[in-house]
């Protein structure tokens, strides 16, 4: 087990340190810096003090060397597209409001999503399981930028109940929300309903039911538990994409998120906000990638590392 | 010997099931035998169809803006409207289509030569070529499709310096297949590691065949089927992808119609113009469905057993 977890944090390392490195220099290939003519109209002079403050004279092995190890004490630096604040705060006053977003939609992904998927295992082949899997397929293939346009078009231009962007009150909240969660709720309900219509004919559920367990007691905790596992597999590796997925949400509802500045850092070379994304978004990945298994092995007793 | 007893083998079994009707006839007639499949296949064909012909069938060049006819709603003249400089948007739509499939179909190209390239090596090699192999896909997996994407568009640009409108559809669609490739990748070596253990395969290295051999006739046709389903359903995700940079600002440029682009350019005029949004995103998912269709409908024509 402890060898295990090793070879699986070094791997993760690995990972992490490639991605470092791949956005450092992608980054710098891109022709441009932060402090071109266009971006900051200043003498050159000024210019030079700029560069050689922020350490961009320098030959670029050093500045990523520089830059890892200000990152291992903790210092991100400086945001170029919002120089009075550090990378650290920027981050910390807009990714809650992108948490709070990717966060209700995993609850409502799970929730409701395995509960319509049950539905519809259990009224296979019924025109409830169609509609529900009608849905889930136009929720998984249909983007969410174009689910929330329809949302718009109807409850706030249309019938005009609830506001068309902004964030504030619970009623901003709705239609991003849904927007969102349609895409991970289709793909929980989805692999629930397959799985579950898999269970459902295992011997071990026929002797559940030969030993007269009620109907309730045989879905719900003899074939639902093992229905599920297959999800932890599904909806981990969904989450570094809740978390850029919320790009297109914020941008369509203007909602202060992180999701913005992925799109911004990029285009303005900010460097430092670049690589905090990256970085950000690869060790979210690492750590639910390796939780994921972790927890497989726990809930599936047959699954020995 | 080894290739003379194969091709007996081979030409037997073509015998049996020359007799049933083929293998591709079979999947064609159960293919076709599942409605949604089929119409989705006939939207998809209809799309093509457009996008190949599409300076015949629209009845306005896409880049024909006439400023006092601006968003004007569907009227006899424009089945559509207009959008926000009195451009035509069914021509629009219609040329948007030649855009999305040819990145969509392009990128999945790209996607197939990487990824059946590293998931054979990954996959009959083994060792530390695969665990380089792995290590890359989960590199491209730690990092979402559109943000790594977005990153390479903007790379490509710097590099490309010059801009045509062909240039930045190829930049396009070079960004998005160089990330493209993971799915493939990993189940082309899913598929290899599972045959590897099959009886042809030890009949194939009893007989003293070559493991490059074995890769590329042996084990490479075996897995088709699910890389069939793969590309299908890749193109729908490419689609998305550029229809998704394209709502950032970062894919096809004006004049060039997009549908992503027509999706996010309509969220201003949302409020009033409602025919700006609905169209680009109907026709958008619309597409993306039949995609997913018509994968769903291969998988289960040319696989019977497996059932998902």
């Amino acid at each position: 087990m402890a060898r295990y977890l090793l070879g699986r944090l070094f791997g993760l390392l690995l990972v992490f340190v490639i991605v470092s490195m791949l956005a450092f220099t992608m980054m710098h290939a891109v022709p441009g810096g932060p402090f071109d003519e266009e971006k900051a109209p200043l003498p050159p002079a000024a210019r030079a003090n700029l560069l050689r403050k922020y350490g961009l004279d320098r030959p670029l092995y050093e500045q990523y060397g520089l830059y890892m190890w200000n990152v291992l004490q903790g210092d991100f630096g400086i945001s170029f597209q919002s120089p009075t604040e550090t990378v650290i705060e920027l981050i910390a006053r807009t990714w809650p409001v992108s948490m709070a977003l990717g966060g209700i939609t995993i609850l409502i992904a799970l929730s409701v999503g395995t509960t319509l998927g049950l539905i519809a295992a259990i009224k296979q082949n019924t025109w409830i399981d169609y509609t529900v899997t009608f849905i889930a397929t136009l929720g998984i293939t249909v983007p969410n930028f174009v689910v929330a346009i329809w949302l718009l078009l109807l409850f706030a231009v249309r019938l005009q109940w609830l506001p068309t962007g902004g964030w504030g009150d619970w009623r901003t909240a709705i239609l991003p929300v849904l927007a969102f969660a349609l895409g991970p709720t289709a793909l929980v309900a989805r692999y629930t309903r397959s799985s579950m219509v898999e269970v459902i004919r295992a011997d071990y559920i026929r002797t559940a039911r030969a030993k007269g367990l009620g109907e309730r007691v045989v879905i719900m905790r003899h074939a639902l538990k093992n229905a599920l596992i297959p999800l932890i597999t599904i909806l981990g590796p969904q989450i570094p994409n809740l978390i850029t997925g919320t790009i297109f949400i914020e941008v369509i509802f203007r909602i202060p998120g992180l999701g913005k500045f992925f799109v911004t850092s990029v285009l303005l070379r900010d460097y430092p906000m670049i690589m905090a994304t990256m970085l950000l978004v690869a060790m979210t990945w690492g750590i639910v990638y390796l939780l994921s298994d972790l927890l497989y092995t726990m809930v599936d007793p047959r699954i020995r590392i | 010997m080894a290739a003379h007893v194969e091709q007996s083998a081979l030409a037997a079994q073509q015998r049996v099931t020359h007799r049933r009707g083929g293998l591709w006839r079979d999947a064609a007639r159960r293919f076709f035998r599942n409605r949604l499949a089929s119409v989705a296949f006939v939207v998809l064909a209809l799309l093509i169809f457009a996008a190949i012909f599409a300076d015949v069938i629209a009845p306005f060049p896409y880049d024909y803006a006439v400023l006092s006819e601006a968003t004007q709603f569907p009227s006899r003249e424009h089945l559509l409207g207009t959008d926000a400089v009195g451009r035509d948007l069914l021509s629009r739509l219609i040329y948007g289509a030649r855009i999305s499939l040819l990145v969509g179909f392009s990128v999945q190209l790209i996607a197939l030569v990487i990824g059946i390239s590293l998931g054979l090596l990954a996959g009959s090699l083994g060792g530390w070529v695969d665990y380089i192999v792995m290590r890359g896909v989960e590199v491209f997996t730690a990092i979402p499709t559109v943000l790594f994407a977005l990153f390479l568009v903007s790379v490509l640009r710097g590099i490309g310096a010059a801009g045509g409108p062909s240039n930045e559809v190829v930049t396009l669609i070079l960004a998005i297949g160089l990330v493209a490739w993971v799915d493939i990748c990993r189940l082309t070596r899913a598929q290899l590691l599972s045959l590897r253990e099959k009886d042809f395969v030890l009949a194939a290295h009893a007989v003293g065949a070559s493991r490059l051999r074995i890769a590329l006739h042996h084990m490479l046709p075996n897995t088709l089927t699910p890389i069939i389903i793969a590309f299908t359903l890749g193109v729908a995700t490419a689609i998305f992808t550029e229809a998704g940079l394209s709502f950032l600002g970062l894919g096809i440029n004006d004049p060039l119609p997009s549908w992503g682009k027509m999706v996010a350019e309509s969220t201003a005029y949302l409020r009033v113009y409602w025919h700006l949004g609905l169209f680009p995103t109907l026709v958008l998912a619309i597409t993306m469905l039949s995609f997913s269709f018509v994968g769903d409908g291969l998988r289960d024509a040319l696989d019977p057993q497996l059932n998902v």
